[in-house]
């Protein structure tokens, strides 16, 4: 049984007003922008501020700046009668040095030409899709490098394989032998005596060891030493050695002939490149270090510093996930320490007190000690990033590689690295862009990096004006964003593409 | 006939195996020995080399040196220095220093850090654009150059102290700091104190009273008029009935400097400001990404429970989020402190600078001045990642409880 | 392909070691500075970062000044070349420690003798090139005619040299008021004085006047006529290396010597060919001084090419043929009311 209703509409309901328009630009600004009167205000005050802060910088960058002139006459307010914003000529007449540094500029074709070949080899190496990674890669991080020194720096080899090897191995028998005698003298009586006098004993005898088998290479080098060009000579003879080692342990005549195509191949390709840059007959002329300066130096060292810190980072990685104790605890102990200290006070050792605890007749180039101190470095941090792709990797995929019968190396050379490198790119771009800003910190150490030639070139009385601090900083920190956004755009860019199955 | 069961390999050995040598077995055992060899020839040839080199120079070495004057004046010195003290009280002094600028760089980082963050995600379009923009400039130009261009740009705009720019006479701001009134204690500022700690602790007694009646009974108190009320009434009492508790010493230009009053050191300034914006740019981004991993549901709960935007981040997500945050923003705080070293580059009496600096080119002992200023670094990485892993192990309890 | 390359990696390791080792020298621990310097072919030489007149690199990198020439004449000692020197520009901080752990072979980096720094240091000063005292620079608007009246100055200062103990004690020994802010580097001090950071920039007179040249209005700053110390600059050397400290210490010799006898860069090899007898053993005609250094018997006449005698080293870097026009003072030689004697080459 229904009520008899107390009310019934004769009348249609006027329609409601339309729904506020969310979309177009009317509708965007109102959701985004003044939907509530505390937004109003932020909005407000974000284009005033905006508005402070862009104008003054156009102005000062192009309305007001001065382009031409030869010293700071051209830049003094007096002169040009009106104020005056950035004074680039200061730029153009550092200009040079910004890039270049005190490297003499007969030979800065040297530089071009390191800089063209770097980026045609990474380039390829960036677009995800390009082919024959393997190759490229290794010629990026091996073969770049080798070339880039001798085209950067200058200079010849005197022998090839041989010889280091054969005076790397005598240089570490003497020490041994070295050290074992130093030992077996200090031995005082008792029975600790005893044990260090044997301790001694044994290690002298490791340096003997070391001594025979070293000694056919060394035979070997000096017979070589005797031909018409040693160079060649050695190299031959290191080209057969690897190449036959190669094919025996791939399997000989079953199937080692791909190694040794292969090996003959790189040899091959080693070979052009000596002739070419006459490495053989000295090579370049040199350009020590100290003269080299500016972006050069910015990129030598980043670039060096992330390719030189990965295999460091891995081993580190590694070591750290290791079940054996002791490399474990040296893993950990040696990354935690890298990543407690400041790097000025690790470039500061590298450079000035290295030399004190190194051998006698063995020290290294300034730069190049700022270099491995910079490698170790960021090898730590980048051993922390690595060890988190490692986690990121499922477990399964080692047992499985177990359970086919992989060696630990094959598995983490072959299942485990590669899956856990895919997964790391972005974090190792972002620690790269935090390499090439640190590299500014060489400058303390009196290495002129960019931002080091930016600073020397503020003492120049020539060019001393009220505005030439803003114009060096803007022209360097604009060359500093571009690098480092380049970089963090790139690696937001893998990151979207290694996660594109995540949100299909 | 059935094979008979072989008898299980010996328990202990493979314990030890296991112990010793890992997965690997006995070839880690060898491994590590092998290891240990290398590692221990490596550090035998460096002390050595190092002993051989010093004795051959006759270099003083030994921490002798840190009980002999220093007879350099320090510009900033939190604790009394005078040129007659020693070297380690030169030490202590840059390390106060270094602690000062990286505690003060912390918390402003912080805060700018976790403003820009909101204001990435604020609904607010042109706000979300700023704060990235910040963020973008800032981290794609090197900490380096920004202490320079603070240091270098902001004291070439600076008048000089004759012409400084002044805040009611007696706040002074030139290209040798800002000079503010110096509160010098008076004998009643001993009262003072209590009060102010017994306000503190009666607001905090007050707070957890509030929160345990609402756990309780679910009813919410309004505390803070009170909690103002006790923290500004308590003081002002005691300085009405005892006296001023401080008399400001004003800053006046005598000759070349102000006298009296306090000063902010332009480089300390420089520095600050460069050091906690950089490191804001980076906590920014990982506030950000805390908030955003915690579930979207949560933010749409907290609203349909009728909690404000504010109430909802505040009591939902960002406790949440505190357990992402954490271990990278513990890194950037490390950071920060070791970053402060770049102070060498404008001339802050920091640690690096005032130490490994100067003391070390007047004494000459550079291992030994190294490995301490390397040490001291080292140790307030572990101290400060032991806070706050300590800080994360309670959060974690209390979420899981 | 994968086992190619890691077979490589060996010989990639063993390239490395073999780099570091061609740019690698024997440290004069072992068989002595001299012969790691001739088997390296360069002399490795401190300087500073850049001081007008005593080492300073022009647009091209060349280095001149008058601590430049000491390095150049033992280069030409050694190897008859001026040219075969590198200069590793060092700043005040970290020159010791570059001497110290082998970095460089000899400092000639206006440094100031002292006792603690010839000693503890374990550094030894092979004799004085340039006798200065620490001065005041100020601007001239401040109206200051005196130190004295410098109470509660700003003054800036370079870290690592005795300027910044100095001024502690001459400001405590007044009873003044003083502000030091002590930067790493010669060029930065300038620029925070420059920038007003400072009242007062400090350093010894000859620096004064060199840096005062970088500044953008030279004549609006004014040295002030007090000097409160005294700093006798010379080269620098480690101790431990009897025969290196020789041959340093007599290069400066040899080149105030041949002022003394009027030997100049123009007519040495007239000069070589005299009868004095002091001339004849200076010029190694007679006898062989310069073999007993361990250098050949003509190594004045390599020294005095190359870089002239001493004062025409100082004319032409930092006198009266300089930008710097600093009087010659207290480096007039001993028979002119100077102080420069230098011991006889017999």
């Amino acid at each position: 049984m229904t009520e008899q209703a107390a009310f019934i509409r004769t009348d249609l309901v006027a329609p409601r007003t339309a729904p506020v328009k969310t979309t177009g630009v009317v509708g965007f600004a109102r959701e985004r922008l003044f939907n509530s009167p505390l937004n109003i205000m932020m909005t407000v005050a974000g284009a005033i501020l905006l508005w402070l802060i862009l104008v003054p910088t156009v102005k000062f960058l192009f309305v007001d700046a001065v382009w031409t002139g030869s010293d700071r006459n051209a830049c003094l307010e007096a002169n040009v009668g009106r104020v005056v914003g950035a004074c680039w000529p200061f730029v153009q007449a550092k200009f040079d040095q910004f890039i270049y540094g005190f490297y003499p500029a007969d030979q800065r074709w040297r530089v071009n030409l390191t800089f063209v070949l770097g980026a045609l080899l990474l380039l390829p190496l960036l677009i995800p899709r390009a082919p024959a990674k393997a190759l490229n890669s290794g010629l990026f991080f091996i073969a770049y490098p080798v070339i880039g020194f001798f085209l950067l720096r200058g200079g010849g080899l005197k022998g090839f394989a041989v010889h280091w090897i054969a005076d790397l191995g005598s240089g570490l028998a003497l020490s041994f032998q070295e050290a074992g005698g130093r030992l077996a003298s200090t031995a005082t009586a008792g029975a600790p005596g005893q044990v260090i006098s044997f301790l001694g004993r044994l290690v002298g005898w490791i340096g003997d060891g070391l001594a025979l088998l070293a000694w056919p290479l060394a035979w070997l080098r000096d017979y070589i030493e005797r031909f018409h060009s040693p160079l060649w000579a050695d190299f031959i003879a290191t080209a057969i050695i690897v190449s036959l080692l190669m094919f025996v342990l791939t399997g000989g005549v079953r199937n080692g002939w791909r190694a040794l195509f292969t090996s003959i191949a790189i040899f091959a390709g080693t070979a052009v490149v000596i002739a070419v840059m006459g490495l053989d007959r000295g090579g370049l002329p040199i350009v020590d270090t100290r003269a080299w300066g500016g972006l050069l130096v910015t990129l030598v060292v980043s670039v060096t510093g992330i390719v030189a810190s990965m295999p460091v980072g891995m081993a580190l990685a590694l070591g750290r996930r290791s079940t054996i104790p002791l490399i474990r605890v040296f893993s950990i102990a040696f990354i935690e320490f890298w990543r407690g200290v400041p790097l000025i006070t690790v470039l500061f050792f590298a450079t000035y007190m290295l030399p004190l605890f190194l051998p006698g007749n063995f020290t290294v180039d300034g730069l190049v000690r700022v270099l491995i101190g910079i490698a170790l470095f960021a090898g730590a941090y980048n051993a922390e990033v690595i060890r988190g792709g490692l986690q990121a990797v499922p477990r399964g995929q080692p047992e499985a590689a177990s359970a086919l019968g992989l060696s630990y190396w094959k598995t983490t050379g072959l299942i485990v690295m590669p899956q856990a490198l895919r997964h790391v790119i972005p974090g190792l771009v972002n620690s790269f862009i935090a390499l090439f800003k640190d590299t500014t910190l060489v400058l303390i150490v009196a290495i002129f990096d960019l931002l080091g030639q930016l600073r020397a070139s503020f003492a120049d009385p020539n060019w001393a004006t009220p505005t030439t601090l803003f114009t060096g900083f803007a022209f360097t920190g604009i060359i500093y964003f571009v690098f480092c956004f380049g970089m963090s755009r790139y690696s937001l860019f893998v990151e979207r593409r290694l996660n594109a199955h995540k949100n299909v | 006939m059935a094979d008979a069961p072989r008898k299980p390999p010996l328990r202990l050995v493979a314990r030890l195996r296991r112990t010793l040598g890992g997965q690997a077995g006995w070839a880690g055992v060898v491994i590590q020995i092998l290891f240990v060899a290398a590692v221990v020839w490596i550090g035998y040839e460096i002390v050595e080399n190092a002993r051989a080199n010093l004795q051959a120079q006759r270099i003083a070495s030994g921490f002798g040196f840190l009980s002999n004057t220093a007879s350099f004046a320090v510009s900033q010195a939190l604790i009394p220095f005078s040129e007659s003290d020693t070297y380690a009280r030169v030490f202590v002094v840059g390390l106060l220093n270094t602690l000062l600028v990286s505690i003060v760089g912390i918390a402003i980082a912080t805060i700018i850090g976790v403003a820009v963050a909101l204001g990435r995600l604020s609904p607010n379009w042109l706000l979300a654009r700023i704060s990235g923009g910040y963020v973008e400039l800032i981290r794609n130009l090197p900490l380096l150059f920004q202490i320079l261009f603070w240091y270098l740009a902001v004291l070439a705009t600076l008048p000089n102290p004759r012409q400084s720019i002044s805040l009611l006479g007696s706040v002074f701001l030139s290209n040798r700091g800002l000079v503010v009134p110096n509160p010098v204690p008076q004998p009643s500022f001993g009262v003072f104190a209590v009060a102010i700690a017994v306000g503190i602790v009666a607001s905090l007694v007050m707070r957890s009273y509030a929160r345990h009646q609402l756990f309780a009974k679910g009813e919410k108190l309004t505390i803070w008029p009170f909690a103002l009320a006790t923290l500004i009434g308590l003081p002002a009492l005691a300085a009405v009935m005892f006296g001023a508790p401080v008399k400001f010493d004003m800053p006046e230009l005598k000759g070349f400097n102000f006298a009296g009053g306090a000063r902010v050191l332009p480089e300390f300034a420089a520095l600050t400001i460069a050091l906690s914006t950089y490191t804001a740019a980076f906590i920014a981004e990982i506030v950000r990404a805390g908030i955003q991993s915690v579930p979207k549901g949560q933010m749409e709960a907290g609203a349909s429970l009728g909690l404000t935007r504010g109430q909802t981040l505040r009591q939902v997500v960002i406790p949440q989020a505190m357990r992402v945050i954490l271990p990278p923003l513990t890194n950037q705080y490390l950071n920060l402190t070791k970053n402060s070293s770049l102070a060498v580059a404008i001339g802050y009496p920091d640690l690096f600078s005032v130490f490994a600096g100067t003391a070390l080119s007047q004494t000459g002992q550079a291992v030994e001045i190294i490995a301490l200023t390397m040490g001291v670094y080292l140790l307030l990485s572990l101290v400060t990642s032991a806070i706050m892993s300590f800080y994360g192990w309670r959060l974690n309890r209390s979420l899981a409880a | 392909m994968k086992r190619v390359s890691l077979a490589l990696i060996p010989l990639l390791a063993a390239f490395a070691v073999q780099t570091a080792q061609a740019q690698s020298q024997d440290k004069p621990r072992d068989r002595g500075t001299l012969q790691s310097v001739k088997d390296r072919g360069t002399l490795s030489c401190g300087v500073s970062q850049g001081l007008p007149g005593f080492s300073a690199p022009d647009d091209k990198g060349n280095w001149t000044g008058l601590d430049v020439d000491v390095c150049r004449a033992i280069a030409a000692a050694i190897f008859n070349d001026a040219t075969k020197v590198k200069f590793v520009p060092l700043s005040a901080k970290d020159r010791f420690t570059a001497l110290q752990s082998g970095e460089i072979d000899v400092l000639s980096r206006n440094s100031t003798w002292t006792l603690s720094r010839d000693t503890s240091l374990g550094l030894n000063y092979t004799g004085i090139s340039y006798y200065d005292g620490q001065g005041f620079l100020v601007r001239k608007s401040l109206k200051v005619n005196s130190a004295l009246e410098l109470n509660s100055a700003s003054i800036c200062v370079q870290t690592g040299t005795t300027n910044e103990q100095n001024v502690s004690d001459y400001f405590k020994g007044n009873n003044m008021k003083y502000e030091l802010i002590a930067f790493g580097t010669a060029d930065e001090t300038v620029k925070a004085y420059e920038s007003g950071r400072c009242d007062v920039f400090t350093s010894d007179v000859s620096q004064l006047y060199a840096e005062r040249l970088k500044l953008a209005a030279p004549a609006d700053h004014a040295v002030l006529p007090e000097v409160i110390s005294k700093e006798p600059l010379g080269p620098v050397v480690r101790h431990g290396d009897d025969q290196w400290f020789d041959i340093v210490k007599w290069t400066l010799f040899a080149m105030i010597n041949a002022e003394e006898y009027a030997v100049t860069q123009k007519n040495v090899d007239e000069m070589a060919k005299s009868n004095k007898p002091e001339l004849k053993r200076i010029f190694g005609t007679d006898g062989n001084l310069g073999e007993q250094l361990g250098l050949t018997k003509d190594w004045v006449t390599r020294i005095i090419k190359a870089t002239g005698n001493y004062g025409e080293s100082f004319d032409r870097n930092v006198g009266a043929g300089s930008k710097l026009q600093i009087a010659r003072g207290l480096n007039k030689l001993w028979n002119q009311g100077g102080l420069q004697y230098a011991p006889p080459i017999r």
